[in-house]
């Protein structure tokens, strides 16, 4: 008597997860239909532009792996004063390829308030000129550097 | 997962194509630098731009091309680089545009618009050749200040308009004048409204050439956004820092044009040559007029791995500012032997001219294939950097790419 009774039980068991299973794979089938049909379909305009406001809200100063994730910079002292007074009218892009001596990002701070509208940086600009200096310094690259960042692939011709 | 671990990621990889959306910058981002936000500008559905454009800067907007996206013979907007010095031009009315030709040295001021300009006088064609001054700054030793373009800053698209010359013969000029200089409708990165971001000019004898244009078509439509729509001059040959766009006025004056980027260290070299990092004072610094002869190969990209026995056939495009390119070269030994090629001639003056040779590889192994172009002058481009200088300008040294024989 046992026995049958545990066959119907395993009966039913199976029934059960074969039955959940189809619904998932068919749900999930339906949803890779409709995605392929039109892969926006689950993406209101509107869904969208509200999470972009809120990430900005959320992480405007977040720093990952050592960098200043809005604008590219590296995280160290002065990494506040440099976002905030350099890149207003140009974008952080401008700062980080270049690479100059503590004497020249001043004179490049000097050249920019005297044409180009700069304010006076007071107390900051000591501040700025040693994160510049330090994170964005020269090195000596020779009179020609080696080709890099070489990306090899193969050419039938 | 964090928000924005999950918008970078939906940005840069394979969920960007489930979202509709392009990728931002892709390869090109510094590590580590997420876009502000997926509503950003994207500058390549912006600017309409191959993908593999790489952005210098987003403000300005500053954007080069690379060498095997520059293998048409004729520049697509896809692959042309963009260079500006202020923002581009807001809530532009071709109705309402005007170009008013002043100046010491105007006979008579006049003002013509658009439509003025185009039926007034005969309309040219040409493909003409425009090179950033700063081209290849990425490559000086000490470092130069700037946005550090590798080799992508040039381009030879085909510009149609009328004459500079006929323009300024129809106001009028005064025997005294020597230079002129433009104005236009880009805005100060200050966003103060009288500053000029750029206001540059060329002598007379450059402006009056028959080449030099105020073009309203490139390509044979109306010039995009970033090339300076509805007016730009070309002067080609020179850098393209004379070629103004957005173009609102020009002035015919009876001295050197002293405009906003003529004076100081902007767009000059220094008069005598010097060592490198010496500084230079302002009086010992001479504008930058032709630019010198250069070379990009554009095919293959670079990075090609091919079978021993097999030719190389490569391709690429040659130029040497207001002259012509006479001879060219390629080796495969860095330097050490030179092959000439066959260059064809300019499809007009100041166009760039095209070059192609095939290779023969004897043995597997890492080469570079450098190209090497001579102007009508006997004067080659060097195998190293030239001549420093504080700016960064003139980089002409031999363009080369990397191939693997196995």
């Amino acid at each position: 008597m046992k026995q049958p009774k545990n066959f119907i039980a395993e009966v039913k068991n199976i029934y059960t997860i074969i039955v959940a299973m189809s619904t998932v794979i068919g749900f999930g089938v339906v949803v890779c239909i409709m995605m392929l049909i039109n892969p926006t379909f689950f993406i209101s305009a509107d869904s969208t532009t509200g999470y972009i406001v809120a990430t900005i809200e959320e992480d405007e100063d977040k720093i990952e792996n050592g960098i200043h994730v809005r604008t590219g910079f590296v995280d160290d002292i002065g990494l506040m004063e440099t976002v905030n007074n350099c890149t207003n009218c140009h974008s952080s892009k401008l700062v980080i390829q270049n690479r100059m001596s503590k004497e020249r990002w001043l004179a490049t701070i000097k050249w920019m308030q005297e044409t180009q509208n700069l304010w006076d940086l007071g107390g900051n600009e000591a501040i700025i000129v040693k994160y510049l200096a330090e994170n964005y310094a020269p090195e000596n690259k020779g009179r020609r550097e080696n080709l890099s960042g070489i990306e090899w692939y193969e050419l039938n011709n | 997962m964090k928000r924005r671990n999950f918008i970078k990621k939906a940005a840069l990889g394979s969920l960007a194509t489930l979202i509709g959306a392009d990728i931002v910058y892709g390869a090109t981002m510094p590590e580590g630098y997420t876009p502000l936000a997926l509503g950003d500008p994207d500058p390549f559905k912006l600017f309409d731009l191959d993908t593999e454009m790489v952005v210098l800067n987003d403000k300005p907007w500053n954007i080069e091309a690379k060498a095997h996206l520059l293998d048409d013979a004729i520049t697509s907007n896809k692959a042309m680089f963009i260079r500006n010095n202020g923002l581009i031009p807001e809530n532009i009315d071709v109705n309402k545009w005007t170009l008013t030709i002043d100046g010491e040295s105007v006979k008579e001021q006049k003002t013509y618009t658009l439509s003025e300009l185009k039926s007034k006088f005969k309309q040219y064609t040409y493909q003409l050749t425009l090179e950033c001054g700063g081209n290849g700054r990425s490559e000086f030793n000490p470092p130069a200040k700037g946005n550090q373009w590798t080799i992508g800053a040039v381009s030879c698209a085909q510009w149609t308009g009328v004459r500079l010359r006929d323009v300024l013969e129809d106001a009028g000029i005064k025997s005294d004048a020597i230079y002129t200089g433009y104005h236009a409708a880009d805005i100060h990165l200050s966003r103060a409204p009288k500053k000029e971001p750029i206001s540059r000019g060329a002598p007379m004898a450059k402006a009056l050439q028959d080449e030099t244009l105020l073009a309203f078509q490139m390509n044979g439509e109306d010039i995009p956004i970033s090339h300076g729509y509805p007016l730009r001059l070309v002067a080609g040959g020179w850098p393209a820092s004379v070629s103004g766009k957005w173009i609102t006025g020009i002035s015919i004056r009876n001295k050197i044009h002293d405009g906003t980027k003529m004076g100081g260290k902007a767009y000059r070299v220094p008069c005598k040559s010097v060592a490198p990092g010496t500084k230079v004072k302002d009086e010992d610094m001479c504008i930058i007029e032709s630019m010198p002869v250069k070379s990009l190969i554009t095919y293959p990209k670079t990075g090609a791995i091919i079978g021993k026995g097999k030719k190389l056939h490569i391709r690429g495009h040659a130029w040497a500012g207001e002259l012509k390119v006479a001879k060219m070269e390629y080796s495969i030994d860095f330097g050490a032997t030179w092959q000439e090629c066959s260059v064809k001639q300019p499809v007009n003056r100041l166009a760039w001219q095209h070059f192609k040779a095939s290779i023969d590889f004897t043995e597997s192994g890492y080469y570079e294939v450098w190209a090497r172009a001579t102007d009508t002058n006997g004067i080659s481009q060097p195998m190293l950097l030239p001549g420093w200088n504080p700016k960064g300008y003139l980089n002409n040294a031999c363009h080369r790419i990397a191939i693997k024989v196995k």
